[in-house]
């Protein structure tokens, strides 16, 4: 079992006909997904990777009981697509396109808002989520670790393969990729609670960055309501202060989202953090043998 | 993309936003010129973009156009908490009643806008938040919604701004709003908002911070780039679309994902503390979950033209890529160097790990690639690569 994503997940790709979206399509079958079809207004009613085109997220969830919706549009067309897959209430929605302006993340997520909150958005800019052996929706490599009973949460996606790789032994029951945009869909905070829910998920990794104060926030809903070990990463320590590092996110405005902030934060609350990813790793290794 | 004052005040104006008029001098002579045109008392203002400038004395009245000259000499080549000013905004100086606070900015923890809103405007609204925050209204807008006059109206009251500022106030907030979501604008901040003697409502000030992502349909934003105080190697950077940011080491670093990079950084940096020098990173390169020779090729030819770099370390994972293409891809960009006679002469530290990480540790010892070393951790890769630039320094 894993939190969100499961072996009976159905998957539909909105932008599946496009570069990425063929790409990544076939790698998420090649993973094991299942993936039902694809969503092209323009192309509907044509076979795609053998697999059905259709014109709305409605209609295909009609036709196939699809219940999650990776989205792979370019920036200009996100927003349209994401509030296409609210309406259709589909409960799980992976954003991975990077590059949306944060006024359009923002509507969007209120959009989710006042319909309900009925879709749960992951993302924009992530690389998506995975439960190995079970299901992969988005961009994860499926083939860099195997199923087990660490749960991952992360702002960045490489530091999520290399701290699934360096766990392959242990595996994971799901990693989650949030994505590292000023405004996000899924929080640390919702997979955090998600695991310790989740009844196949034995210790938690977090990954976070500089810039904001999610994990701040995430230190605060460990204290009270985690008992599962966690164990966290921050990256961005020596990073200067008004300089843009790849996520639009990662940025230190004066004293506010600093590294050291955020591990001291979580040190506080009993999280250990480690100072490289290697490090981080092995302190969860120690955790996992000690059970 | 934060903007310079003057550059946020005519877009203000743009929107119908009453702002004082004023002129940008570059040159003493050039301020004398625009305060003689606006005659009477004129302010002289440091356009940099970081706060606390008038604090920093980069902000002066000046009596007349000799006075504007002299002031506008003290100002110009200035250095404000690191920024040196280059030129100076020249404006009209308003009869202020009195000084209010306003800002519309991205509230990422709720996941929404929030108005700020108060009637201790001025210098000191950070000191006046901290200390009597009842006197400073936050109040959250949804983007759906959005800001009409009234609701624009209710902010100012919310902010304590008294009966004879409403008006005014309300007006100018309802088109600040129209600034924010128009301009893709991530922060739009007037302070002060003031109301002038003859109870005119005015940003005196403006400090306007874009969204990147969003220039694909914001095309003027081009226009505001700071091309003067861009850093030439990451002007390069940028023209082949590499994610390039200079910093100030000696160990160059390329690796593939944001997240990764800003690690490496953190680790380079840790390991450096045990050698001669402290060598630190030189710069932040994301070349992306692909990472194809061309790419690869392009950020090594960046990096290496920096002549601070001492030692180079490639950090990748493989795992979308795998790391016998990202191997071939670092081949073939050493020969694509080469033949642009750009021969690589600093030491290469290659950490590969993730998928096929071992056939891409072969394919580079088979080509034999002179000055590579590959180590198997990102650990102790950082920590050769930071002893390579200290003995290289």
């Amino acid at each position: 079992m894993a939190i969100w994503l499961t072996e009976n997940s159905k998957i539909i790709v909105q932008g599946m006909t496009g570069g990425e979206g063929t790409k990544h399509t076939r790698r998420m079958l090649a993973a094991g997904a299942k993936v039902v079809g694809g969503v092209n207004a323009r192309k509907a009613g044509i076979v795609h990777e053998g697999l059905p085109v259709f014109g709305t997220v409605k209609e295909a969830m009609e036709q196939t009981g699809a219940d999650v919706s990776v989205v792979f549009v370019p920036p200009v067309a996100t927003k349209a697509a994401v509030k296409e897959a609210i309406d259709a209430e589909i409960p799980l929605c992976v954003v991975i396109t990077e590059g949306v302006p944060v006024h359009d993340t923002t509507e969007f997520w209120a959009y989710a808002q006042a319909k309900g909150n009925k879709t749960r958005i992951i993302g924009p800019n992530c690389p998506g989520i995975a439960s190995p052996g079970a299901s992969n929706a988005g961009i994860i490599p499926a083939d860099i670790t195997t199923p087990g009973r660490i749960g991952l949460v992360s702002k960045s996606g490489t530091l999520t393969y290399q701290l699934m790789y360096e766990l392959r032994d242990f595996g994971f029951s799901t990693c989650v990729g949030i994505g590292g945009d000023p405004v996000i869909g899924t929080t640390h905070i919702d997979a955090l609670q998600a695991f310790q829910d989740d009844p196949n998920t034995d210790a938690i990794v977090m990954i976070g960055e500089i810039g904001g104060d999610a994990e701040e926030r995430a230190a605060a809903y460990i204290e009270e309501n985690v008992t599962k070990p966690v164990v966290a990463y921050v990256a961005g320590f020596t990073a200067p202060e008004g300089k843009t590092m790849g996520h639009a996110g990662a940025i230190v405005s004066g004293s506010a989202g600093t590294a050291q902030a955020k591990k001291e934060a979580l040190e506080k609350v009993g999280v250990r953090v480690g100072k490289t990813p290697s490090e981080t790793a092995r302190l969860m290794r120690e955790i996992m043998q000690s059970r | 993309m934060d903007l310079f004052e003057h550059q946020a005040k005519e877009l203000f104006a743009e929107y119908g936003i009453p702002v004082p008029r004023g002129t940008v001098a570059h040159t003493a002579d050039e301020a004398r010129a625009a305060a003689e045109q606006l005659t009477g008392r004129v302010v002289v203002k440091a356009q940099v973009k970081t706060g606390g400038r008038g604090k920093a004395g980069g902000v002066k009245v000046a009596d007349d156009a000799s006075d504007a000259h002299a002031k506008a000499t003290q100002i110009l080549g200035m250095d404000i908490k690191g920024h040196t000013v280059h030129k100076v905004l020249i404006e009209e100086a308003s009869q202020i009643a009195e000084e209010y606070y306003f800002s519309f900015l991205l509230d990422r923890a709720n996941r929404t806008f929030l108005a700020i809103c108060s009637a201790a405007g001025g210098m000191d609204i950070e000191e006046v938040a901290h200390t009597a925050p009842e006197k400073v209204a936050k109040v959250p807008v949804n983007p759906i919604d959005g800001i009409d006059l009234a609701k624009a109206r209710e902010i100012a009251q919310a902010g304590g701004l008294p009966d004879k500022a409403l008006d005014g106030a309300a007006a100018l907030i309802e088109k600040l709003w129209a600034v924010f979501v128009d301009e893709d604008a991530t922060l739009v901040e007037v302070n002060p908002m003031i109301l002038s003697a003859d109870g005119q409502v005015k940003a005196l000030d403006g400090k306007v911070t874009l969204d990147d992502n969003a220039n694909f349909r914001q095309a003027e934003h081009a226009a505001y780039v700071d091309k003067a105080a861009e850093d030439p190697l990451e002007a390069r950077a940028k023209e082949k679309h590499l994610n390039y940011v200079k910093l100030d080491g000696t160990v160059g670093i390329i690796g593939n994902g944001a997240g990764l990079v800003m690690s490496t950084l953190d680790v380079v940096a840790y390991a450096g503390e045990a050698f001669p020098g402290q060598p630190k990173p030189a710069n932040f390169l994301d070349i992306g979950g692909g990472a194809s020779a061309e790419v690869m090729a392009n950020g090594l030819e960046i990096i290496l033209s920096d002549p601070s770099v001492k030692s180079v370390f490639v950090n990748v994972f493989g795992g979308i890529t795998a790391c016998d293409a990202v191997a071939n891809g670092i081949v073939s960009a050493f020969q694509l160097l080469e033949s642009r006679g750009e021969a690589v002469t600093h030491p290469l530290v290659v950490r590969l790990d993730g998928n096929n990480a071992a056939l891409g540790r072969q394919i580079l010892a088979d080509a034999g690639l002179p000055r590579v070393e590959l180590v198997d951790t990102m650990d102790d890769a950082a920590k050769r690569a930071a002893e390579l630039a200290a003995v290289g320094a």
